[in-house]
């Protein structure tokens, strides 16, 4: 993203440190840059690595989420950087139909720093138990001990269900099987890793 | 020779030594049986799991002491052997684990974190696996080196040789959860989670 950006508004500022290029981008504008991003032919970023967040110790900094992008085919890196303000609404788009692999990702994000992704299609806590009640784990103003007594915390875990987000039909090997598509069983059967399916479009 | 020394008068009656000499061959035979062939179910989550293993290995080889079989199911354990830190979303998991075997059953906490937390003074570690399950031999450390655990094992022979079948006490379903889910007083829990030595100095903060 040069001066003449493709994505107009959406590039704030850029440093090369390390041999990585980071650029900031604009909230508004996140899911048209990594769009671009993606699909630009010389771009070609087709692989997220990673999805983070940072808050620094400095209440005064927002708060960074980065994504770290990968081109398979280049062979190149690219930090992209999302600033958002404590005093704003902690939220941005999700990548999620550009990478799937940000589902699990985003979700950490959530989980440990309380931060909204809008679009993605199953938002919930992922490390902490669903009703996990204490708040988000990696804020600075998160106590390290947590904010209930032990035996709150006790009493808490020890009354989930460790089992009630699932199905019995999930519970159980064999009797899932019978619900993989038709090719994914045969492919099971003949012991065969077959190719990655198209996403559909 | 202490159940012939505790054997009460029974209305009037002299103490039955036979009856008593009786009662200890027979938990000399049961317990015996019982500890030199323990089932161990391991429940690794961390370190520790790597020198669990060490022990369960040639070297080591805790078969010696009749641990031949590791029971992957708890319903077939003899004994839950929890090595490594457990954190607050495992909790349940080893709780049920624990419901789930059979009497007699005993606990060996293997290693600083399965007994106090260790270093895991956060919010997501259980601090110390006696606030969900009883332990019966806690191995100390960070992680406890094969002989540690061997050397627990056989305290936990120990144990076990001294025990009784005819005190019915001994094998109760030990502390069952309260009707809050918890097995010991939630002032206990507080307590035995506290840090201490110098770790007392840090605070609650905010």
């Amino acid at each position: 993203m040069t001066a003449s950006s493709p994505v107009p508004g959406a590039l704030r500022s850029e440093i090369a440190r390390d041999g990585a290029t980071i650029v900031f981008v604009a909230r508004d504008r996140l899911l048209e840059a990594m769009t671009w991003l993606k699909e630009t032919p010389g771009e070609e970023f087709d692989y997220l690595v990673d999805v983070t967040a940072v808050e620094f110790r400095d209440r005064e900094r927002p708060l960074e989420v980065v994504y770290f992008l990968r081109s398979l085919t280049r062979r190149a890196d690219i930090r992209i950087k999302v600033e958002l303000s404590t005093s704003d609404e902690l939220a941005v788009d999700s990548v999620y139909h550009l990478w799937r692999g940000a589902d699990w990702l985003e979700r950490e994000v959530f989980d440990m720093f309380g931060i909204t992704f809008r679009g993605h299609p199953d938002l919930r806590r992922i490390l902490m138990w669903e009703t996990y009640a204490e708040g988000y784990p990696l804020r600075k103003s998160f106590p390290l001990r947590g904010r209930f007594s032990r035996a709150e915390q006790v009493r808490q875990a020890l009354n989930v269900n460790p089992e009630a987000n699932y199905s019995l039909e999930e519970l159980s090997i064999a009797e899932a099987a019978g619900d993989l598509p038709d090719d994914m069983r045969d492919r099971l059967r003949r012991g065969e890793r077959g190719v990655i399916p198209e996403p559909p479009q | 020779m202490k159940h012939v020394a505790e054997t009460k008068e029974v209305s009037g009656q002299s103490p039955n030594y036979l009856v008593a000499k009786f009662q200890d061959l027979v938990d000399w035979a049961v317990n015996s049986s019982r500890a030199n062939s323990l089932w161990p179910m391991p429940f690794g989550t961390a370190c520790c799991a790597i020198e669990f293993m060490a022990t369960a290995a040639s070297r080591f080889d805790f078969a010696r002491f009749g641990m031949e079989r590791q029971a992957f199911s708890p319903r077939q354990a003899d004994v839950l052997i929890c090595a490594g830190r457990l954190p607050f979303k495992l909790a349940p998991v080893i709780r049920r684990i624990y419901d789930q075997m059979p009497q007699p059953k005993w606990v060996i906490s293997m290693g600083a974190c399965a007994s106090t937390g260790g270093v895991f003074d956060n919010y997501a570690m259980v601090q110390g696996i006696d606030t969900i399950v009883p332990v019966d031999v806690y191995v100390p450390g960070c992680p406890p080196r094969p002989e540690g655990l061997l050397y627990g094992i056989l305290l936990l022979h120990k144990k076990i040789k001294g025990e009784s079948l005819f005190d019915a006490v001994k094998r109760r379903e030990e502390l069952p959860l309260d009707d809050k889910g918890l097995r010991l007083p939630p002032e206990t829990i507080d307590e035995i989670s506290e840090p201490f030595g110098n770790s007392v100095h840090q605070f609650r903060s905010s």
